[in-house]
C-alpha cells in the first residue's frame, strides 16, 4: 500500500513536470506579448520604453531561463507577479479559489443527486418507456452547452417570474440566501450535464450487477426489490460511478470557465479567460498549473478510494 | 500463366460463401427497427450535413449583411427567426453556422482521431518501454480539461478556422490513442497476427495492414462520440471570443456578449443558436450511442 502510494505520487509528479513544460511552451507560441496588448490602445510604443518593460518583466531572457525562473518560483510558493495588475499573482488568485471550489462542489452534488437515482431506476426498468425517457433526458443534458442552459435559466426566470438573479457576486456574509440561489443556478446548469455521464455509467454498472447470481439469491430469499436494488446491487455498482464522479469533478472546471462568465461570478475559471486574453503569462501559467494539480489529485484520491470502497481491491 | 503465390487460389475461390451478407438497405432497415433513437440521431446528422452543404441555397438573406432599419426584429415573415442587434438575419446565420460547425467539428475530430489513432496503434503494438513512455506523455495531455487546453491553444495560435481546428484536435489525441491502443492490445495477441509474424512480415506492415483494419469499429465509434464534443468546444471557444473569427457566422459567437446584452428584449437571439447547437450535438450523441451498441457492445455505457 505504501509503495503503491509512493509510486503513484512519483508518477503524478512526473506528469506535473511534463504539464508545466507543455503549458509554458504553449503560451510562448502566442504571437504578441503583454507589452503589445498593454500598448495597443496607445497605438505607438517607444522601442526603448518597450525594451525597458520587457526587461523589468524578465521577458528578454532566453526561454529556458524564463522556464527555470518559473519553476524556482513555484517551488518556493511564489506565484510571480501579474503583469496586468502589477500585483503578486497569488494575491489575485486567492480570493477566486473559494468561489470556484464552492461551485464545483455544488455542481458535483447536483450531478450525483440527479445522476445516480435516475441511473438506478433506468437500469431496473430497462427498455421500459421510463428508461427511454430518462436516457433521452440525460443525453439532452450532454448535448446542451452548459453556458447556453445557464442563459436560458436566467431568461426564463426573468420572463416568467419577473425576477432578475443578482448580476454581481453576493458574498455569503452579505446575504446567505441570495448567495445560495446565485450559486445554485450555475450549479444546476453544469451539474445537469455531468449528471448525464453519471446516470449513464450508473445504469450500465447496475445492469451488469443486476444479472449476478447473488442478486438472484437475494431475491429468492424473498428480500424486497428495494433492498435488493439499493442495498445489494448499488453497493457493487458504485466503483465505476466513483471513477466518473472523480473525473467529472476535475473536468467540471473546464465547464465552469464559460459558466462563470455567463453568471458573472468572480471565480478562477472566468479569470483564466481574462488572463489568457491579456497574455498575462504568470497568471495563466499558474492557473492552468493549479487546474492540472487539482485534476491529478482527484485522480489519485479516486484510486485510493477504491481500496476503501472495495476491500477486494489490492494495491500491488 | 503467371506464377501465383501459394494460397492465392484459396482466397479467390472462397469469397466468404458461408457468411450471409446483407445489402446496405437491409442493414439500414434493421438498424432503424432495433435502434429507433439512433436512427433519429442519424436523421438529425443528415439534416445538419445537408444544411451545411446547401447553406447558400437555404439562406433567405446575406448572413453577414447588416440592416440598421431592422435591428432586433422579432421572428416573422420577413425574417423567419428574427434579426440580431446589427439587423443580421438569424435564420441565414444559423444555416451558415451549420457549415462552420461541421467544418470545425469534423476537421478537428478527424485530425485528432487519426493522430491519436496512429499513436495508439504504434504504442499498443510496440508495447514495452515505448508504450509506457507514450502513455505517460498522453497522461500529460489528458490531465488538462479539454476546454482549458483548447482555450490556451487557440489563444496561442491566434484566431482562424485552421487554428481552432488544431486547438480542438489536440485534446482529442490522447482519448483516441487510449481507445485504439486498448483494442490493439487484444488484437496483437490473436493468432493471425502471430501467423503474419511467422511469415516474416515487417512490423509496420503488420500494424497498418493487419491490425489497423480491425480497430475500425472502435475508431468509428470514437469519431462519432468526439464529434459532438468538438462542436460543443467550438461553441464555447467562439462564445468566449477565442474561436472562429468574424465574419464567419458561428453558433457559439451568436450567443456571446452581444446576445446576452439584448437577450431580455429579444430572447430569440439566445434561443435559436443554442437550439441549433443542442440539436446537432444531440443527433451525433444519439447516433454515436446506437453505433457503439451495434459495433462494439463491450463499450456499452462507457
Amino acid at each position: 500500500m505504501k509503495t503503491y502510494i509512493a509510486q503513484r505520487l512519483a508518477i503524478a509528479l512526473l506528469t506535473l513536470v511534463g504539464m508545466s513544460i507543455v503549458i509554458f511552451a504553449l503560451l510562448r507560441l502566442a504571437p504578441g506579448d503583454i507589452v503589445d496588448v498593454l500598448f495597443s490602445a496607445a497605438g505607438y510604443v517607444n522601442p526603448g520604453e518597450k525594451k525597458a518593460i520587457l526587461q523589468e518583466l524578465g521577458l528578454d531572457k532566453p526561454y529556458w531561463q524564463q522556464y527555470m525562473d518559473w519553476v524556482r518560483q513555484i517551488l518556493v510558493g511564489d506565484l510571480g507577479k501579474s503583469y496586468r495588475y502589477d500585483l503578486p499573482a497569488w494575491q489575485i488568485i486567492k480570493p477566486l479559489v473559494p468561489v470556484t471550489v464552492e461551485l464545483a462542489i455544488l455542481s458535483t452534488i447536483v450531478a450525483v443527486v440527479l445522476g445516480v437515482p435516475t441511473g438506478v431506476v433506468s437500469a431496473v426498468r430497462q427498455d421500459s418507456a421510463l428508461d427511454y425517457v430518462l436516457r433521452v433526458v440525460s443525453l439532452a443534458g450532454l448535448s446542451m452547452p452548459s453556458f447556453w442552459l445557464g442563459m436560458v435559466i436566467i431568461l426564463s426566470l426573468v420572463s416568467w417570474l419577473g425576477w432578475i438573479p443578482p448580476l454581481t457576486y453576493v458574498r455569503p456574509t452579505e446575504n446567505l440566501w441570495l448567495h445560495t440561489v446565485q450559486f445554485m443556478l450555475p450549479a444546476l446548469a453544469v451539474g445537469y450535464r455531468s449528471s448525464a455521464l453519471i446516470m449513464r455509467i450508473t445504469r450500465s454498472a447496475m445492469l451488469e450487477v443486476l444479472r449476478e447470481d447473488y442478486i438472484r439469491t437475494a431475491r429468492a430469499k424473498g428480500q424486497g426489490t428495494g433492498a435488493v436494488v439499493w442495498r445489494h446491487a448499488l453497493k457493487n455498482a458504485v466503483l465505476p460511478v466513483v471513477t466518473v464522479v472523480g473525473i467529472e469533478f476535475a473536468f467540471l472546471i473546464g465547464g465552469l470557465v464559460v459558466t462563470e462568465t455567463v453568471f458573472n461570478l468572480p471565480g478562477v475559471a472566468r479569470f483564466l479567460v481574462e488572463a489568457i486574453l491579456w497574455r498575462d503569462y504568470p497568471v495563466v501559467q499558474n492557473l492552468v498549473m493549479f487546474i492540472a494539480i487539482v485534476v491529478i489529485l482527484s485522480n489519485l484520491v479516486v484510486d485510493l478510494l477504491y481500496g476503501v470502497l472495495d476491500p477486494r481491491v489490492r494495491y500491488a | 500463366m503467371a506464377v501465383r503465390p501459394i494460397g492465392a487460389e484459396i482466397e479467390l475461390t472462397t469469397p466468404a460463401a458461408g457468411i450471409r451478407r446483407d445489402s446496405l438497405g437491409a442493414t439500414l432497415v434493421r438498424f432503424v427497427r432495433k435502434k429507433p433513437l439512433g436512427a433519429a440521431g442519424g436523421v438529425l446528422m443528415v439534416i445538419m450535413l445537408l444544411t451545411g452543404v446547401l447553406a447558400d441555397v437555404l439562406q433567405t438573406h446575406d448572413p453577414i449583411a447588416t440592416d440598421a432599419a431592422a435591428t432586433l426584429a422579432r421572428p416573422g415573415d420577413e425574417h423567419r427567426l428574427g434579426t440580431d442587434h446589427l439587423g443580421r438575419d438569424i435564420y441565414s446565420r444559423i444555416v451558415h453556422g451549420a457549415r462552420v460547425s461541421l467544418i470545425v467539428g469534423i476537421g478537428s475530430t478527424l485530425l485528432g482521431s487519426v493522430l491519436g489513432g496512429i499513436i495508439g496503434l504504434l504504442s499498443g503494438y510496440a508495447g514495452g518501454k515505448t508504450d509506457l513512455v507514450a502513455q505517460r506523455l498522453l497522461d500529460i495531455l489528458q490531465g488538462l480539461p479539454l476546454l482549458v487546453l483548447a482555450l490556451v491553444m487557440s489563444a496561442s495560435l491566434g484566431p482562424s478556422i485552421q487554428n481552432v481546428i488544431i486547438a480542438i484536435s489536440i485534446p482529442i489525441v490522447p482519448r483516441a490513442a487510449r481507445v485504439i491502443r486498448a483494442s490493439v492490445l487484444s488484437i496483437r495477441e490473436m493468432q493471425y497476427v502471430e501467423a503474419a509474424r511467422a511469415l516474416g512480415l515487417r512490423h509496420l506492415r503488420i500494424a497498418f495492414r493487419h491490425v489497423l483494419p480491425n480497430t475500425m469499429g472502435p475508431f468509428i465509434v470514437l469519431c462519432t462520440a468526439q464529434l459532438g464534443a468538438a462542436i460543443l468546444v467550438e461553441a464555447a471557444l467562439s462564445f468566449l471570443g477565442l474561436g472562429v473569427p468574424e465574419p464567419y457566422p458561428s453558433w457559439g459567437r451568436m450567443l456571446s456578449v452581444s446576445a446576452a446584452e439584448y437577450a431580455q428584449k429579444a430572447p430569440h437571439l439566445v434561443l435559436f443558436p443554442g437550439l441549433a447547437i443542442s440539436l446537432a450535438v444531440f443527433g451525433s450523441n444519439l447516433f454515436g450511442d446506437a453505433l457503439r451498441d451495434t459495433l462494439d457492445p463491450r463499450l456499452r455505457g462507457a
